[in-house]
């Protein structure tokens, strides 16, 4: 049993995705779209958090949101998986329930 | 068709600054004539929302605090409260406001519907859960 968690503001304005990272349980999966991307960035205040949570919870950025903003992979964290509307599909379908932080 | 199931209702707005607050106890009182089984959760800015002495009076808006009470007659009994959102904010469960609901199964007795809940446990009602739905 696991969840997707969505999240779509960013860390630097908005502590959505602290409070999900801090709800999250092992074997979850977060997917940063929209002005959320920003969390995916490297070197940030939040980098800590997230790099923190990525041994036991995936962490993904939606790439088109990504590259709209201009965060191409070289300026993101490593622990950071790209998908695309597919991807964001086969993670929708793969876990249990999905949880919006809005 | 009868199968219930665990609706859980995030709330983590403050309730006067945006809508969300008001339009999650809209679709909640809505929702419960579906008989699921429905929670509902307050944490971070959204535990403001059940606190005392909400007064709207001088910005023109409804008071909606008092609805909250309502929700036991609708069978939505648990708001589960995160304790470190409380704390983080200088509150404790002292400021929240009294909700309570009558117990069927148990001779109507009242019971609080409020259950203040760690973090930890909070994490794991909502993993508990087949619909999440946030506001």
């Amino acid at each position: 049993m696991s969840t997707l968690h969505t999240v779509n503001k960013s860390p630097f304005g908005n502590g959505a995705l602290l409070s999900c990272i801090n709800h999250c349980k092992p074997g979850d999966a977060v997917l940063l779209i929209e002005d959320g991307v920003y969390g995916a960035l490297a070197g940030s205040v939040v980098e800590h958090a997230v790099i923190t949570c990525a041994p036991s919870v995936s962490i993904y950025v939606l790439e088109g949101d990504a590259e709209a903003r201009g965060i191409g992979p070289a300026k993101r964290l490593p622990d950071v998986q790209s998908v695309g509307y597919d991807g964001f599909v086969d993670l929708v379908a793969t876990h249990d329930r999905t949880q919006a932080w809005l | 068709m009868s199968e219930t199931k665990k609706f859980l209702y995030v709330n983590r707005k403050a309730p006067y600054g945006t809508i969300y607050a008001l339009e999650s106890l809209e679709v909640v009182l809505i929702g419960a004539a579906f008989e699921q089984d429905v929670s509902m959760a307050f944490l971070d800015d959204g535990v403001f929302q059940l606190t005392k002495g909400q007064n709207t009076e001088a910005i023109g808006v409804k008071n909606f605090s008092p609805t909250f009470r309502a929700l036991g007659d609708y069978e939505v009994t648990k708001l589960y409260v995160e304790m470190e959102s409380l704390e983080e904010r200088g509150l404790g469960p002292d400021d929240l406001q009294e909700i309570t609901y009558e117990d069927e199964d148990d001779d109507w007795e009242e019971k609080p519907s409020i259950r203040i809940v760690s973090r930890t446990e909070m994490a794991d009602i909502m993993a508990d859960q087949d619909v999440v739905l946030s506001f």
